[in-house]
């Protein structure tokens, strides 16, 4: 379907966001790289008054060490990530996460501080967030504020964020590595179970209303139990049945890929 | 009421300046405004490909791009691409291996294609499948389409 009449501005910095949500409150709709709310637009699911284009904004761009941490600009694009030698080097779990976020055409265009502002359960860069322990760093007229991933995500397609309030950037602990495996019908699509699994940090995607991180298996994980580990996703996720199949199903994938990530750690131990 | 915006952007080489609502996509700028119509709208929600563009020097989905938010924007269609001259192994190589069947899909698997030529050189089938597997066709002639832009990729080498 045609998107719904609608106005659009471009801010050229921060300030300009601050007026626009002061003029136009709940009616305005940033727009960064819009590969998630242009086609609900197309759906009629969204209707804002105003599409703000934040993407000419230049403090929202970049990465950079900052302290002890890699800081990713919220305007990064998935491209971006896969191809930005510091984040190959300090945050590589990103890195690996990129060619399984949808394809070429998207990715050119979609941004990390979108795909975390949109909460998709099913994302990839959510889960990867919550099992880096990265910060959120936010920001409104009142000032910033910093809000641990584990935190921010709060529900299915809701976060921390307030009215009034955008991402500045994404700070990651640096050297954490991890690794990131999911399973999907057809390349590109959202997954209908994946897993980013930093040291004994396992969270799942895909597997209910956001990012999950399973504490039960972690523990397992710690202890170097793998077996034990996949017994504990029993409590640790609550599957909800999906279009992909029932919670039966999703744990099952679910130990799969726990395995899959588990086997190398158990072949370095051996 | 949807508000109007005026860009001025590159398209094909040549310099555009338009009037354009909120609510119009590229695709559309491109097809009804422009009257290029070798840029299909197919799904128009993101999903099949048959709107991929250049913008920039990358591959974009069409219907997914705000045309108010191009101003300054360099856009390449399968138009400027054909007259450029830059996919005409690609095009021999579709009509060779019949890898276009009624056709709708075709102008963004050319435009995702000559990406993979201009980008990926050295890919393999199993990649030159990877980078189009955003791109649908209906009529489900892939094999046809991974076969011709093999052989562009081969040739080159």
């Amino acid at each position: 379907m045609k998107w719904p009449a609608t106005s659009y501005r471009r801010a050229s910095s921060l300030g300009d966001v601050w007026q626009a949500f002061a003029e136009g409150g709940a009616g305005v709709q940033l727009l960064a790289g819009g590969q998630t709310l242009l086609a609900t637009l197309a759906f009629r699911l969204s209707e804002p008054a105003l599409l703000l284009d934040i993407t000419r904004i230049p403090t929202l761009r970049g990465i950079a060490l900052h302290g002890g941490a890699l800081r990713i600009g919220a305007l990064t694009t998935h491209a971006g990530l896969g191809r930005d030698p510091l984040v190959a080097r300090h945050a590589p779990l990103l890195a690996q996460a990129v060619p399984l976020i949808a394809h070429p055409a998207i990715r050119n265009r979609g941004t990390i501080g979108g795909s975390l502002a949109n909460a998709d359960p099913a994302a990839e860069l959510p889960a990867c967030a919550v099992a880096l322990e990265a910060t959120l760093v936010l920001a409104s007229a009142q000032g910033e504020r910093r809000v641990p991933a584990g935190e921010f995500f709060t529900g299915l397609l809701s976060t921390a964020l307030r009215p009034g309030e955008l991402i500045l950037a994404v700070e990651v602990p640096i050297g954490r590595g991890g690794s990131i495996t999911e399973i999907a019908r057809r390349s590109g699509d959202y997954a209908m179970c994946g897993l980013a699994l930093v040291g004994a940090r396992p969270v799942f995607f895909g597997v209910g209303d956001g990012p999950v991180l399973a504490r039960g298996a972690g523990a397992a994980l710690a202890r170097g139990d793998v077996e034990a580990a996949c017994a504990a996703l029993d409590t640790d996720l609550d599957p909800p049945t999906d279009m992909h199949g029932p919670p039966a199903m999703k744990r099952h994938l679910a130990r799969v890929l726990l395995r899959r990530a588990a086997a190398p750690r158990q072949e370095q131990a051996a | 009421m949807s508000q109007r915006t005026e860009i001025t952007l590159t398209v094909n080489g040549e310099r555009v300046t338009r009037s354009v609502e909120a609510r119009r996509h590229l695709v559309d700028f491109l097809r009804l405004d422009l009257g290029l119509t070798g840029t299909h709208a197919g799904c128009e929600h993101g999903v099949c490909g048959a709107c991929t563009v250049r913008v920039d020097g990358v591959i974009v989905r069409g219907c997914l791009v705000v045309a108010a938010s191009l101003d300054g924007a360099e856009v390449t269609t399968v138009e400027g691409l054909a007259d450029s001259g830059e996919i005409r192994a690609l095009q021999a190589a579709f009509v060779a291996r019949n890898a276009a069947q009624c056709g709708f899909c075709t102008p963004g698997m050319v435009m995702t294609a000559a990406d993979i030529l201009r980008h990926h050189p050295e890919a393999t089938r199993a990649e030159i499948r990877e980078h189009l597997s955003g791109n649908y066709c209906r009529c489900t002639g892939y094999q046809a389409i991974v076969d011709a832009v093999q052989d562009v990729l081969e040739a080159a080498r």
